[in-house]
Formats: structure tokens, C-alpha cells, sequence
């Protein structure tokens, strides 16, 4: 049951239903690493983020610039009374400031769409990358924790880059710029404003200790939450019958006050830190004005530039506040980004080998030899099975729940990977072929139905995207569900939604049916694929089916005689063994398994 | 906003406690530069070291202050935002519990969950910039306003005029904006049910080799996502650099006039500065209070959608006449009166038509007909998963309708055609059906619908734990699983609807002997495609296309139902041929 992708530090929450994270949490990864992969997002778009930081240097040049003129206008203008000058130097400022307000409106635009388009490419990223995993992480994997990824997480992230990287590079601009200002009128005031920095650091570097493992766990926990109720949601008609509303909502306020809990502690961490830095600021403020105050006293500061300096000092906590104030942001962004890049590192399918062949024109041969297999290490579920299916043939496979029919036939397009044992198509080792020829050689009708939200038609057209509309309908009408087709409301345009919720069990079978069909594979694939249609409307189809199977090689596994007693072989399964194989008529007169299990539809 | 109020119930006193700690901190930073004028005016220029010494002390000491307030106040902030957001969802949740069937599947599973966590979440966000910004900003802008008035009243008067022209700026921006945070939040929904229609269907995909197609698909969503993101975020975001713009050509004026001032000799250099700094004052206070309006027209969206599930007119529910009687179900009679039902009531057609019968407590009575012909629909109103469009079901004699839920479904148990098993252990799963169960009543179920065996085959055996839906167990497993929830506390009325289409017919007949042996007094429901699985029912309805056009046992409808005798041969013929 264990993923054995991941291996260290594992989670696994399973006092509740509904509460499983299988994804290992791992102790928060070096923030460097997550910063440094978040960057190499960002610097996709170059060229942009170049413009940017052109504007942002323009718009943070202007602001500083503004406030340096000030010290030589009144020193040089207003204070020698000179009224053409003020209003030059006027006009200039206000250029500088109409100049600096625009680059920073572009700035902010086009950081946006850089934000939003790094976000959207890695959630593609992140949806592609979950498309190469294995079953196996789907298997173990809660759904609605996965979603959360995508949402929460990556608007975590989203919100940190559409602001957050702006500000910290304004602030640090103007930090700079400010700094060389300050060691330019007032070095020895300088040191007595950086008398501060140390402390800053101090608390800074503890709050960010603490903050940083409660953001972790909140998001972890904001998955939880998300899980448990799109498990419960989705399962609401359970819940509904079993009078189980008062439980699930318990245990939901139970995962919901947990999440409580890690959030306030997240909040308070992050958000503490802002105004104490911001409070140190102001102490500093005040140190600065006292020393400036004594300096002009002793040493003859000139008024003018005490002004200045104690505005610069002032304005040099501004950038210090900012930056620690994006810090709630930065964190929860990587914390999201931590969460994101651990499925991003999940490890795929095994990748094909370099020598894998792509398969053309399939005969459909196919064999097992002692083909040994078992979902987990521990537990064997098919054992020494072997058989040949020539091409052409139609191969059926019977026997009790669970005695692994289904996993038999997962095997076949590498669903999961055989431990011993060898699965030959037209006498190639399955390993050896490219995964997706493979795949493309074979059309499965699942034992669980599923659909898709799209029209009826785009539904069925699943199976071959090229197929032509008449194709479609020819595909429904050999599967037998043409005729409740047309009788839905808007026939083949009728929109499914939330897996064909809105159709009969039996009316998805017919459309699973006919998607496989109009794929035309040369191998195809029945797992239980009539069990809810009823036997009139089985027959038309049977009749359908026999005509595809023409020519095909089949595997059919069904509980109803009439479905596969017309195989050319039948293989009893019991217990992940084959105990009896043969046609119907030899079968029957032997008497064992194969009769008994279908002595039972004819009392 | 008032259905928000008890949400706060709990956080009364950090909801008053964090506005009060920002006065405090808001008087500390106001006064500050006031105090630095002072060193500056009479300490400096009076040299008078001691009173610059003393001023700055006292700088020192309010700051500390400030620092103990604002600690206390993301304290406060932080345990209401959380704590709200944590009062909200449960809210919501339990709202959603309440929620009927129909109700749930108008809303989409996918959109109820993006709006229980990221809706809630933008909105504590909002909250918690509130407690601390929304109060902070206008009192810095309003004392920084004051004071700049104090200074001189005329130059004042520049910010009268900025700040009326920076509210309609701000207006206009936002009431642009804010419909298009509607549309992030839907598209956001949107892409959250591709990836869960990915994650169910995976099995699809992969053996379809549509990965690609899946990726477009998801591009496309994802795509739209990111251009409304862009434009609300873009939209916004102008506040900001607008605002700037603003406020420094107000400090132009200023400079300009001030200057005057200073050169017609009404005015000096310390107070133009002091005024400088008042005025960057109120911009700051100005920048902070945009970035809240900014949060707030991403939450205005949210909370809409979080209303939406709130104020959701719930269409099943307990009367309160029901709630007063207080019945129970007990004999497990079941009567239809000519009952139709639609899904929609636009619907053009009913799905059920004039549909009556009577079931006697203890029968065994059997439902078939052609896929479509309404059977699940017909067996879902009997629990009151759906309300019929007209006529009533009767349980008992009692309209279903005149039971609470609790009271009619934990003696009606409905095992579905569809069927769900919940990530968590087996034992959990099953204890469903009645969380009191012992060890041994959960094995007597097991063992009663042929589950026991395969369970103990199991390495962990009632404590394997399964995943979502059941995804490691075979589908007659969890066929198997969902019987034994549905009968581990014994029910006046049991339905089976094709509950046993995954299993195997041995097993199958196995399970229909124990019901005889343990369930013999309850009323049975069983909707089967094989005519072996419903033979020894007491009664058979044939229905059709929504309509019941047989009834009786099978004897009498092998006589006069021709479509039931067309269904036996259909299986009776291959019997034949067989043996
Ligand atoms: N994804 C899975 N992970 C682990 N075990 C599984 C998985 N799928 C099936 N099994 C187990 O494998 C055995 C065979 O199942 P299956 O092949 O589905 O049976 P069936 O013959 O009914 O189709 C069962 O005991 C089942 O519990
Ligand atoms: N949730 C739903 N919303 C709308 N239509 C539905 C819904 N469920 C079923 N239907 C329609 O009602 C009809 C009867 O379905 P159902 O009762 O499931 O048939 P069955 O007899 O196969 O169990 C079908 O035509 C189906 O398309
Ligand atoms: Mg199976
Ligand atoms: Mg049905």
C-alpha cells in the first residue's frame, strides 16, 4: 500500500476516513532550492523581466531624485528668494514625478502578466507532470488534496509574484540609493542610523525560524481540509442514506481546527514581524534625531541638511518595513511552491527504453508467460499465469470477485509493471514497446464507467479523435446506445457532467461501450462492460460486438454466460490462478468451477 | 454581511481588543514626528542639549509601546481572521450537509470546494489586513490631515482637493475590477474540475492515450484563468502607482506655494518639512488603505460565492410537523401513489409516470426493465434522495415526507447502483452503517454478504486501509463492502440496486440465502438484470420508460406480460442452447 516513490518522513493520516496525504511532507526543503527553481520560472521571460526592471529603476530613480531636490531647492532656491529658478526647478520635479508615475503603472502591468503567465505555466507544468505518473500515485493519492495544489498553492504563489518580487526589488533599489545618499551628507550619521541593522537581523532571523515550519503545515493542512471535503462532497448521497451528516461534519471540524491552529500560528509568526520591524525603524528615527540634534549642536551641522538626512533616515526604514512586510507573502508563496515542486519530483513512469519499437499494423497475438504479479511487494495477486490469445481470437475471462480478472487485463497496457514473468503483443516483449503504441494498439472498456464534461459526441469521440460524426453514430449505434441518444434532450450535443451523473448506470456502460468501438484497435478489451444493462438490450449489443470482434483480438470478462460463451477460450480464474481453461462445451462437461459458477443462472 | 456575524461569535473580544492596540500604536507613530520637530525648532536651535536628550527618550519609549501593540494586535487579528475563516467553513460545510441532492448537483462538487477553501481563505486575508490597515490608515490619514491643517491651513488646503479626486480614481478602478474577480473565482472553479475529472478518469486517459489532450484541455481552462487574472490583477493594481502620482504632484504644489510662503517670509523651512513629512504620511496611509481595497474587491467576489452556499434555499427538509411526531419507520410497507418525477422542473418530460403499487412488510419484490427505464430514479425517492414532482410515497402509510430524514433513512437503507467507499480503513467504512457497531456485528454483516472471507484474505484484514472510492479492491469487493454497510444495522426496508452486478452468481445466490436467514422480516427491494437473481422474489414490477407496465409474480407474468416473457427467453433461450 506504501508508495514506494517516496520514502522518507512519511505522513500517513488515517484516523479518519477521507484523511490520507500519501505524498511524503518532508522536513521544509532547503527555501534556497525552492526560491531557486521558482526563479528559473520567472526567468523565462527575460526579456520582459528586463523592461521591468529598466521601469523599476526609472520609477524608484525618480522618487529618490525627487526627494534629493529638495535639500538644493530650499538651500538654493526658496532661501535665496530666487523665484525663476524655484519654478524651473518645479517644472523638473514635477517631470521626474509624472516620468517615475508612469514607468511604475507599466511596471506594475507587465509584471502582472509576467506573474500570471510564470503561474499558469507552472500549473501546467504541474498538470502535465501528473499525467506521466503511474496508477500507482493516483491509487494512493487523495484527490481533493491534489486539487488543493493546484488552487490554493499556486495562488500562494501567484499572489507572492504579482506583487511580492516587485516590491522586494523597489526596495532594495531604493534601500540602496537611499544608503549612498546618507554616506554623502552624513557618514557619521550613517553609522549611528546602521547601529540598528544588527537587532533587525536578530528578530527578523528568529520570527522567520518559527513562521517558516507553521506555513508548511498549514498548507499541508489547507490539503486535508480540501480532501476531506471533496471526498465527502462528492460522496454526499452516502453520506446522505447513512445519516452520517453529523459524523462527517465532526470529523470535518476536527481536520477544520486543526488547520485553525497551524493558520493562527502562521499568521501571528508572519505578520509579527512587519510592524516590530517597522517599530525598531521608528526607534531608530528617534536615535538619529537625537545624534543629528547633538551633531548640529557640536559640530555645526547646517540646518538644511540635518532636515534632509533625518527625512532620508526616515525614509530608509520605508524600504525596510516593505520588505518585511512582503514576508507573510514570500513565505506562504514558498510553502506552496514546496508542496508544488513535490509532485513535480514524484517520480514518473518508468520512461521507455531507448531500443523501444512502436508497433504497426498489429496482428494481435498475445501471450502471458508465467506472468507473476502483485500490487504491493508484500502481497502476490496473480500467480504463474500463462496464456496465449491468437490473433483474431476472442479470450474470456470468468471467475469469482476478486480473483483477478481486472488486474490481469491492467497488466496488458502497463498499467502496472509485471515483478516476474514475461506479456508478449505479435511475439514483442510489452517492455520493449513504446508505451503509448502499446496503448494505441488496445481500446479498454473499464469496469468502472467514466466520463468526461463534453457532449455526448465528444464523449464517444475519446476513443479516436479523428472520427467523423456518421463514425460516431455508427460506433453508438452498433454499441446499442443510439436510441436512448436521440432520446435525450439534446441528443448527441447533450452535455455529461460530473461523470454522466446525470444518466442511468446502464446508458454510461452503452457509452463506454461505444468509445472503445469507435476506436477500432486491433486489441480489444471488456472488463464487465454490460453488467448493469439488461439483458434484452445486451443482446442487441452482443450482436453489435460479435461484429466488431471480427477480426480482433478480445478479452472479455463477464459474469453472464451469454457474454462469453461463445469465446474460443475461457480461462477460469480463482484466487489469481487459471484452475480451468477451455471452450464453453468442454468446460461444462467437466464439471468443476466454470460449471458451478454458472449453475446458479439457470435454477 | 450579517450572515457573517456568528461566525465572529467566538472572537468578540479579539475583534475589539485589535482595532483598540492600532489607536494605540496609530497615536505612538503620529506624535513621533511632531517630536523630531521639536529637536529639531527648540532643541537645535535653542542648543539645548538636555531637552533634544529628553525628547528623543521619550521617541524611544513610545516606540516600544507601538511594539507591544502591534504585537498584541496580529495577535488578536490573527486568532479572529483564522478563527473566523475556521467558523466559516464549518458553516459552510454544514450548510452543505443540509444541502439536497439536486441542490449539490446544481452547484458542482468541484466549485463547493474551491469556494470552502480558497473563497474562505481570501477572505480571512481580508479580515486580517482589516483589523490591523482598515483602522490604521484613516486614523493616520485623519491625524496626519489635522496636523497638517495645524501647520498651515492654506497649504492644507491642497489635500482637500487631492484626496476627493484620488477617491473617484479609486472608485472608478475598482468598480471596473471587481466583476472581473468574479470571473478568476469561476474560472478557477473550472480548472478545479478538470483536474478532478483527470484524477477520476486517469484510468481513461492513460489506456486512450489522450495525455495530450488532456494537457490542451487543461491549457485552455488554464489559459482563460490566466487572461482574467490578468486583467482583475491589472485593473487594480493602477491604484497604487495612480495614487502616487497624485500625492506627489501634491507635494509639488506644496513645495511651490510653501516656497512662496518662505520667500514672502509667512512660512519657515522646519515647517515645510514637518508639512513634507505629513504628506508622505497620508500617502503612505493612502498606499496602505488601496492595498485593503484591493483585497477587498477580490473578497467582495469571494464572499458573494460564499453567500451563494449560505443563503442556498435547501429543497428537502424536515417539516417541522415531522420533527414534532417524531415517527419512526417499523413494518417497512412501502406504497406509491401515483407518483411522477422529473430531475428538473423545466423538464419537458417526467422521467417517472403515474407510478403505484404496494409493497406488503417482509415481501421480497423485484424491479426490472431496460437501462433508462427508471428504476434507480424510482428507488431513490423512497429515501428521499429526491422529492417526487406529484403524488406521494408512503412508508408505513405515512408520507415519507411526514418522517424526519434521520428517522425514515436509518430504517430504509439504499445500497446504490453507484457505489462509494470512503479512503480510510474497512472497519471505518462499515462502521457507516451504524458507528456503534461491535466487532462482532460488523463480522456477522461481512460474513452475511460474503465479504468476511476476502477481507481476512486481506494482510491487515478489517483494518486495510483503502483508498479513494475504494480504487485497490475489485469492483465486486466494494460491491461486497457497500452491502455489508448497508445491513449492519438490521432495516425495515433494504434496497439493492444492482448491488450485485460485479459479483459472481455462486456468491451472488450465497448472499440471497443469508438475507432469507437474517433478514427475513425485512422488506427487500432488489433491482437485478438476471432473471436467477429475482425469480423467488414475491413480486416482480416491470417497468418501462417510466412506466409500470407489469406486475405480479413470475408465474402470472410469464402468462400475461409478453415483454417479461421476451426478457426470460432472453436469457432462458442461452440455457437452453447450453445444457
Ligand atoms: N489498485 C490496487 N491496489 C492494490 N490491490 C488491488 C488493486 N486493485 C485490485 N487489488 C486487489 O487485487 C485482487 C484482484 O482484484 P481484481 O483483479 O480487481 O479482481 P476481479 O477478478 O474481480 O476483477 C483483489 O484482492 C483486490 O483487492
Ligand atoms: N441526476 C439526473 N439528472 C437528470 N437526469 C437523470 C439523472 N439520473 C438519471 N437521469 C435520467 O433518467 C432516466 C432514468 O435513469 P435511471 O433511473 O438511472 O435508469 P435505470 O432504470 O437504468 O436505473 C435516464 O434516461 C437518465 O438519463
Ligand atoms: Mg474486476
Ligand atoms: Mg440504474
Amino acid at each position: 500500500m506504501t508508495n514506494p516513490t517516496t520514502s522518507s518522513g512519511k505522513l500517513t493520516l488515517s484516523g479518519l476516513p477521507g484523511r490520507r496525504a500519501r505524498i511524503a511532507v518532508e522536513k521544509p526543503k532547503n527555501s534556497k532550492q525552492v526560491i531557486f527553481r521558482l526563479w528559473k520560472y520567472l526567468i523565462r521571460e527575460k526579456s520582459l523581466l528586463f523592461f521591468i526592471v529598466i521601469l523599476l529603476l526609472i520609477n524608484t530613480g525618480a522618487t529618490l531624485a525627487g526627494s534629493y531636490l529638495l535639500r538644493p531647492i530650499i538651500n538654493n532656491y526658496i532661501l535665496p528668494h530666487n523665484t525663476p529658478g524655484l519654478i524651473r526647478m518645479i517644472l523638473l520635479l514635477l517631470s521626474i514625478y509624472i516620468v517615475g508615475s508612469l514607468a511604475a503603472i507599466w511596471q506594475n502591468r507587465m509584471m502582472i502578466s509576467v506573474a500570471q503567465k510564470t503561474v499558469s505555466i507552472i500549473r501546467s507544468d504541474l498538470f502535465s507532470k501528473l499525467q506521466t505518473l503511474p496508477l500507482k500515485f493516483f491509487d494512493s493519492n487523495n484527490h481533493g488534496d491534489l486539487m488543493s495544489r493546484f488552487t490554493n498553492d499556486v495562488d500562494n504563489v501567484s499572489d507572492s509574484l504579482n506583487t511580492c518580487i516587485l516590491q522586494l526589488f523597489t526596495s532594495t533599489i531604493t534601500l540602496t540609493g537611499i544608503f549612498t545618499l546618507m554616506v554623502y551628507i552624513s557618514p557619521m550619521l550613517t553609522v549611528v542610523t546602521l547601529f540598528i541593522v544588527p537587532f533587525m537581523l536578530l528578530v527578523a532571523s528568529r520570527i522567520i525560524k518559527k513562521s517558516k515550519s507553521f506555513f508548511t503545515s498549514q498548507q499541508v493542512s489547507l490539503g486535508i481540509v480540501n480532501g476531506y471535503a471533496e471526498e465527502m462532497i462528492r460522496g454526499q448521497k452516502v453520506v446522505k442514506l447513512f445519516c452520517y451528516e453529523e459524523i462527517v461534519s465532526a470529523d470535518f471540524e476536527k481536520i477544520n481546527y486543526e488547520l485553525r491552529n497551524k493558520a493562527t500560528k502562521a499568521q501571528y509568526y508572519s505578520g509579527v514581524m512587519m510592524p516590530v520591524i517597522q517599530n525598531l525603524n521608528t526607534i531608530n528615527f528617534a536615535l538619529t534625531a537625537t545624534v543629528g540634534g547633538l551633531l548640529a549642536i557640536f559640530r555645526g551641522l547646517d540646518l538644511g541638511g540635518l532636515a534632509a538626512f533625518l527625512q532620508y533616515s526616515k525614509q530608509f526604514g520605508r524600504p525596510v518595513n516593505e520588505i518585511s512586510s512582503q514576508y507573510n507573502t514570500l513565505q506562504s508563496a514558498l510553502a506552496g511552491a514546496e508542496r508544488i515542486f513535490q509532485i513535480m519530483d514524484e517520480i514518473p513512469e518508468i520512461p521507455d527504453i531507448p531500443a523501444a519499437v512502436s508497433l504497426t499494423d498489429v496482428k494481435g497475438d498475445v501471450s502471458f508467460n508465467s506472468v507473476t504479479f502483485g500490487y504491493d511487494a508484500g502481497k502476490v495477486i496473480l500467480n504463474n499465469i500463462s496464456f496465449g490469445a491468437k490473433a483474431g481470437q476472442k479470450i474470456a475471462l470468468v471467475g469469482s470477485t476478486g480473483a483477478g480478472k481486472t488486474t490481469i487485463i491492467n497488466l496488458l497496457p502497463r498499467f502496472y509493471d509485471i515483478q516476474s514473468g514475461q506479456i508478449t503483443i505479435d511475439g514483442l516483449e510489452i517492455q520493449k514497446i513504446q508505451r503509448i503504441s502499446l496503448r494505441r494498439s488496445m481500446a479498454m472498456v473499464l469496469q468502472d464507467t467514466h466520463l468526461f464534461t463534453a457532449s455526448v459526441m465528444e464523449n464517444i469521440r475519446y476513443g479516436r479523435l479523428e472520427a467523423t460524426d456518421n463514425e460516431v453514430i455508427d460506433a453508438s449505434t452498433l454499441a446499442g446506445a443510439h436510441s436512448f441518444i436521440q432520446r435525450l434532450p439534446k441528443g448527441y450535443q447533450t452535455i455529461l457532467r460530473n461523470d454522466g451523473d446525470n444518466l442511468s448506470q446502464g446508458q454510461r456502460q452503452l457509452l463506454n461501450i461505444a468509445r472503445a468501438t469507435v476506436a477500432k484497435p486491433p486489441i480489444l478489451i471488456l472488463d464487465e462492460a454490460t453488467s448493469s444493462i439488461d439483458t434484452r438490450t445486451e443482446q442487441i449489443i452482443q450482436k453489435g460486438m460479435d461484429q466488431l470482434m471480427q477480426g480482433r483480438t478480445s478479452f472479455v470478462i463477464a459474469h453472464r454466460l451469454s457474454t462469453v460463451r461463445n469465446a474460443d477460450e475461457i480461462l477460469v480464474l480463482e484466487n489469481g490462478e487459471i484452475v480451468e481453461r477451455g471452450s464453453h462445451e468442454v468446460l461444462l462437461k467437466q464439471k468443476g468451477h466454470y460449471y458451478q459458477l454458472y449453475a446458479g443462472q439457470f435454477d | 454581511m450579517k450572515e457573517y456575524f456568528p461566525f465572529f461569535r467566538n472572537y468578540r473580544k479579539a475583534l475589539i481588543l485589535a482595532p483598540t492596540l492600532v489607536i494605540i500604536d496609530v497615536f505612538c507613530e503620529i506624535v513621533q514626528p511632531k517630536l523630531m520637530s521639536k529637536i529639531v525648532d527648540l532643541g537645535v536651535s535653542q542648543k539645548n542639549m538636555s531637552y533634544v536628550l529628553h525628547t528623543g527618550g521619550i521617541m524611544v519609549a513610545l516606540s516600544l509601546l507601538a511594539i507591544a501593540a502591534n504585537v498584541g494586535n496580529i495577535y488578536y487579528s490573527s486568532h479572529a481572521s483564522v478563527g473566523f475563516a475556521a467558523e466559516l467553513r464549518k458553516g459552510m460545510f454544514n450548510k452543505i450537509q443540509k444541502l439536497s441532492v439536486s441542490n449539490i448537483e446544481s452547484l458542482s462538487s468541484a466549485s463547493l470546494v474551491t469556494r470552502l477553501t480558497n473563497d474562505v481563505n481570501i477572505l480571512q486575508e481580508v479580515i486580517m489586513m482589516s483589523l490591523r490597515l482598515m483602522i490604521r490608515a484613516p486614523l493616520m490619514l485623519l491625524f496626519a490631515v489635522v496636523i497638517a491643517i495645524n501647520i498651515n491651513a492654506g497649504l492644507a488646503s491642497i489635500i482637500a482637493i487631492a484626496i476627493p479626486v484620488l477617491a473617484v480614481i479609486i472608485y472608478y478602478i475598482l468598480r471596473r475590477g471587481l466583476p472581473f474577480f468574479e470571473k478568476v473565482q469561476r474560472k478557477l472553479d473550472k480548472v478545479n474540475a478538470t483536474i478532478q475529472e483527470n484524477l477520476v478518469n486517469v484510468r481513461v486517459v492513460k489506456s486512450f492515450v489522450r495525455e495530450d489532450f488532456e494537457k490542451k484541455k487543461f491549457g485552455f481552462s488554464n489559459n482563460e484563468l490566466r487572461e482574467i487574472s490578468v486583467k482583475a490583477s491589472g485593473t487594480v493594481v493602477l491604484i497604487l502607482p495612480v495614487m502616487q502620482l497624485v500625492m506627489n504632484i501634491s507635494i509639488v504644489a506644496i513645495v511651490w506655494f510653501g516656497g512662496n510662503k518662505i520667500i514672502s517670509g509667512t512660512f519657515q523651512v522646519g515647517q515645510l518639512m514637518s508639512f513634507i513629512t505629513y504628506i508622505t504620511q497620508i500617502l503612505m496611509s493612502l498606499m496602505m488603505l488601496s492595498m485593503t481595497l484591493m483585497t477587498l474587491a477580490r473578497a467582495a467576489a469571494s464572499s458573494e460565492r460564499i453567500l451563494e452556499v449560505l443563503n442556498a434555499k435547501v429543497d428537502i427538509f424536515d417539516s417541522p410537523s415531522a420533527i414534532e411526531k417524531n415517527l419512526t419507520v417499523k413494518l417497512g410497507k412501502v406504497e406509491f401513489e401515483n407518483v411522477f418525477f422529473k430531475y428538473h422542473s423545466d423538464g419537458s418530460e417526467y422521467v417517472l409516470k403515474n407510478i403505484s403499487f404496494t409493497i406488503l412488510p417482509g415481501e421480497t419484490v423485484a424491479l426490472i426493465g431496460a437501462t433508462g427505464s427508471a428504476k434507480t430514479t424510482l428507488v431513490q425517492l423512497i429515501p428521499r434522495l429526491y422529492e417526487v414532482s406529484k403524488g406521494r410515497v408512503l412508508i408505513d402509510g405515512t408520507d415519507v415526507r411526514d418522517y424526519t430524514m434521520q428517522n425514515l433513512r436509518k430504517n430504509v437503507k439504499l445500497v446504490l447502483q453507484q457505489n462509494e467507499l470512503f479512503s480510510g480503513t474497512i472497519k471505518q467504512n462499515l462502521k457507516w452503517g451504524n458507528p456503534e457497531a461491535s466487532e462482532e456485528e460488523i463480522v456477522t454483516a461481512a460474513k452475511d454478504s460474503q465479504a468476511h472471507d476476502f477481507i481476512e484474505s486481506f494482510p491487515k484484514q478489517y483494518e486495510t486501509v483503502l483508498g479513494q472510492s475504494g480504487v485497490n479492491i475489485s469492483g465486486g469487493q466494494k460491491q461486497r463492502l457497500c452491502i455489508a454497510r448497508a445491513i449492519l444495522r438490521k432495516p425495515s426496508i433494504l434496497i439493492l440496486d444492482d448491488s450485485t452486478s460485479a459479483v459472481d452468481t455462486t456468491t451472488e445466490a450465497k448472499i440471497r440465502e443469508s438475507f432469507n436467514g437474517h433478514l427475513k422480516d425485512t422488506t427487500k427491494i432488489i433491482i437485478a438484470q438476471r432473471i436467477s437473481s429475482i425469480l423467488s422474489a414475491d413480486k416482480i414490477i416491470l417497468l418501462d420508460n417510466g412506466e409500470i407496465i407489469g406486475t405480479g409474480t413470475h408465474t402470472e407474468l410469464m402468462i400475461n406480460n409478453p415483454v417479461y416473457q421476451e426478457i426470460y427467453n432472453s436469457q432462458l433461450l442461452q440455457k437452453e442452447n447450453e445444457l
